[in-house]
């Protein structure tokens, strides 16, 4: 269960890492002291509403920030080194090749004037130095293990001849090209129908442990993350609020927000005969941003102490929470409970 | 949850065909069959749902019945009139009674105008009231979908989406609808806004006694909101049931499929998945006999030659119905999957 401990266990570790929008005005704090680790061969999750920070955390491990978006600190130690300090031409051999991403989006992240052939064998000739007809031959090989029927015709295609589903499996293939032992998902299914979504996580699933890759999933859909997830990292305001084993998080959930977060979801398997429980309010600004706990006014609990911001502390199991109500500081209801009405699941 | 049973809204054999131009001089070679002879009624009051996934048809038939696009055919009753006669002033003045609210708040509403200008341009169309009246109707209408007073004179980029879906529905509310036709209007929503806006629209039903049209591919919220389900593939209903018996009894073999597809947060004890083969079907040419039999596990011969219709078992609730050649078959067991 300890994930923190032993580096050689992790794949990819980021610590405090910060990422900044600079605008005339002001710094927008995108992601503002991000830790969390992914163990060798497992999915972690990361989840969060818009604005989180979920995407410019994954942008950032591979570093595609662009201006006026800078990383401002931190570090993203990959294999134990840290990519930060590395050249760009070193990034390129890692990008697509190590470390690959899957964007959201198939339509806009496919270039609409190459064939899917074309597209793939890119990877195989600029980081394995293939010939056209072997980068070609290998790319039919990549489509069908993420199954598109007939790949000898499909290879010639373009991606405005594929449906969605085949787009997100041809995203799925170039990324996949080089073997990478890290995958970074950026809400790979969002976009796709739930049939169709279920078939795309059971390949990246089927193809994870045929591959022993890691996978970094960013969503916003608690459903998508309970099936494919080893472990779950809750961001709220560019910070992580919450990190656990997928089991943890959604039988025994100790952040407010992560239980606000579960009980808001309307469940497709019981009735809810009563409102809906809502978290108050809305995310807040980046100029409004509150100075202790980012979730305080809009948590239930908050207390006095909430004005000041809370650490990230790990429990015995690894388990991480960044809440005061778990510290001996808690100045509050001493009988406070934090439990989402979702896990009682009587019915 | 059905107060009356009377009638509010009776759809018949509605199809709705988009010509494909090409060839010489632009003539219509193809039809895409969005919606596809379709019947069905919405009793006053309820929350009558359709699901499907994307091209089903599910928004094309609201934006039909509301006669956003002309039908190609069938017959739409709104409280005992026939909207396809209507001429395009009637259809005006009654739109006073049969509302919608969209997906995205930020592209139905223009973005140059002021939520006051925006509900006031509404009510004014209809001839809603004097203008001090209407201008207290605002501000009641702000406070009713939870928005201050002091927000009328800001422009929609001055709220969050959250809000803009509240001025949306506001704009809806504020000619006193008796259907509101709902188009995925919490899916582009945030969880935690999605449920503060869920319960709005239903606190609003039973304050207002409105009538929804609620079009969602979310199956978690419909099961929240609705009284009755329809579930639509490639441009049919394949089953229409009481919201109880679809998610606790579906019948046909895509309904099936399409709940046990939805990503469950219980982790504890994993169900059964059928993961369907393939895509959805082209609707320009959509299968023959029973549109789902190109992926549906227990498809067979008679499924590709003959068009299944509505029809009920014994076993099944009352108004329960399923397009199936084999429910019964499928349900004892006797029919097992053929591949």
């Amino acid at each position: 269960m300890s994930t923190k401990t032993n580096s050689n266990e992790n794949i990819l570790e980021v610590n405090e890492l910060k990422t900044s929008f600079f605008t005339d005005e002001m710094e927008v704090k995108a992601v503002d002291g991000v830790t969390f680790a992914i163990p060798k061969g497992k999915t972690v999750g990361l989840v969060g509403e818009s604005g989180s920070g979920k995407s410019i955390s994954s942008l950032s491990t591979l570093r595609l920030i662009e201006r006026p978006g800078k990383i401002v600190g931190g570090e993203i130690k990959f294999k134990g080194e840290n990519l930060l300090e590395k050249s760009e031409a070193q990034m390129r051999k890692i990008r697509g090749n190590e470390i690959s991403m899957i964007f959201q989006e198939p339509m806009t992240s496919l270039n609409p004037t190459y064939t899917v052939g074309q597209q793939i064998s890119e990877a195989y000739k600029i980081h394995e130095n293939l010939g056209k007809k072997q980068a070609i031959e290998r790319s039919i090989e990549m489509l069908k293990l993420v199954g598109i029927p007939s790949p000898e015709k499909r290879v010639n295609q373009y991606p405005h001849e594929l449906s969605g589903g085949m787009r997100q499996r041809v995203m799925i293939a170039m990324a996949l090209a080089c073997n990478p032992e890290l995958l970074i998902a950026d809400e790979p299914t969002t976009a796709l129908d739930v049939t169709i979504q279920a078939q795309i996580l059971e390949l990246i699933k089927d193809l994870q442990e045929r591959l022993n890759m890691s996978v970094l999933l960013i969503t916003h859909d608690l459903g998508v993350v309970a099936e494919t997830c080893d472990y779950v990292a809750v961001m709220y305001c560019g910070k992580i609020v919450e990190f656990a084993d997928v089991n943890t998080i959604f039988s025994n959930p100790k952040h407010p927000y992560t239980v606000g977060l579960l009980d808001s979801l309307p469940p497709h398997d019981r009735d809810i005969k009563d409102d809906l429980p809502v978290i108050r309010g809305s995310v807040p600004s980046p100029a409004e941003m509150p100075e202790g706990c980012r979730f305080a006014p809009r948590c239930p609990f908050a207390s006095e102490v909430c004005k000041t911001l809370p650490t990230l502390e790990t429990d015995e199991n690894g388990n991480q929470i960044r809440c005061w109500i778990y510290s001996d500081k808690w100045d509050g209801d001493p009988e406070v409970k934090v439990h989402a009405k979702n896990t009682e699941r009587t019915s | 949850m059905q107060k009356t049973q009377k009638e509010l809204l009776k759809v018949d054999n509605l199809k709705q065909y988009f010509p494909i131009k090409g060839g010489f001089f632009g003539r219509t070679v193809n039809h895409v069959k969005a919606v596809d002879d379709v019947s069905f009624t919405v009793h006053e009051g309820e929350t009558l749902s359709i699901v499907g996934e994307s091209g089903c048809g599910k928004s094309t038939t609201g934006r039909a019945i509301l006669r956003l696009d002309e039908p190609t055919s069938g017959e739409i009753e709104f409280d005992g009139k026939n909207l396809l006669e209507f001429s395009k002033k009637e259809m005006r003045q009654n739109r006073k009674n049969m509302q919608v609210i969209f997906q995205d708040p930020y592209a139905s509403i223009n973005p140059r105008q002021t939520v006051r200008q925006i509900l006031n341009e509404a009510m004014e169309i209809q001839n809603i009231g004097t203008k001090e009246e209407r201008n207290d109707r605002i501000i009641e209408l702000m406070e009713t979908v939870g928005l201050g007073a002091h927000q009328a004179d800001r422009f929609p980029h001055e709220f969050s989406g959250g809000q803009r879906q509240r001025i949306g529905i506001a704009r809806a509310l504020s000619v006193n609808p008796q259907l509101i036709v709902c188009d995925e209007a919490v899916s582009a929503l945030d969880v935690s806004i999605q449920a503060q806006v869920i319960n709005l629209l239903k606190k609003l039903q039973r304050d207002f006694d409105l009538t929804y049209l609620f079009i969602s591919h979310d199956l978690g919220v419909v099961r929240h909101i609705s009284d009755r389900v329809i579930v639509m593939y490639l441009g049919k209903i394949v089953e229409i049931a009481d919201k109880k018996s679809l998610f606790t009894n579906a019948q046909h073999p895509y309904t099936k499929s399409l709940l046990s597809a939805i990503p469950s947060t219980n982790t504890e004890g994993k169900k059964e998945r059928i993961i369907l083969k393939g895509d959805v079907p082209s609707p320009i040419d959509p299968p023959t006999g029973c549109r789902f039999h190109t992926r549906c596990p227990f498809a067979t011969e008679k499924c590709a030659k003959e068009v299944p219709t509505l029809r009920s078992e014994d076993y099944m609730e009352e108004g329960h119905m399923a397009a199936c050649h084999y429910i019964e078959e499928i349900k004892s067991g006797e029919h097992q999957p053929t591949r």
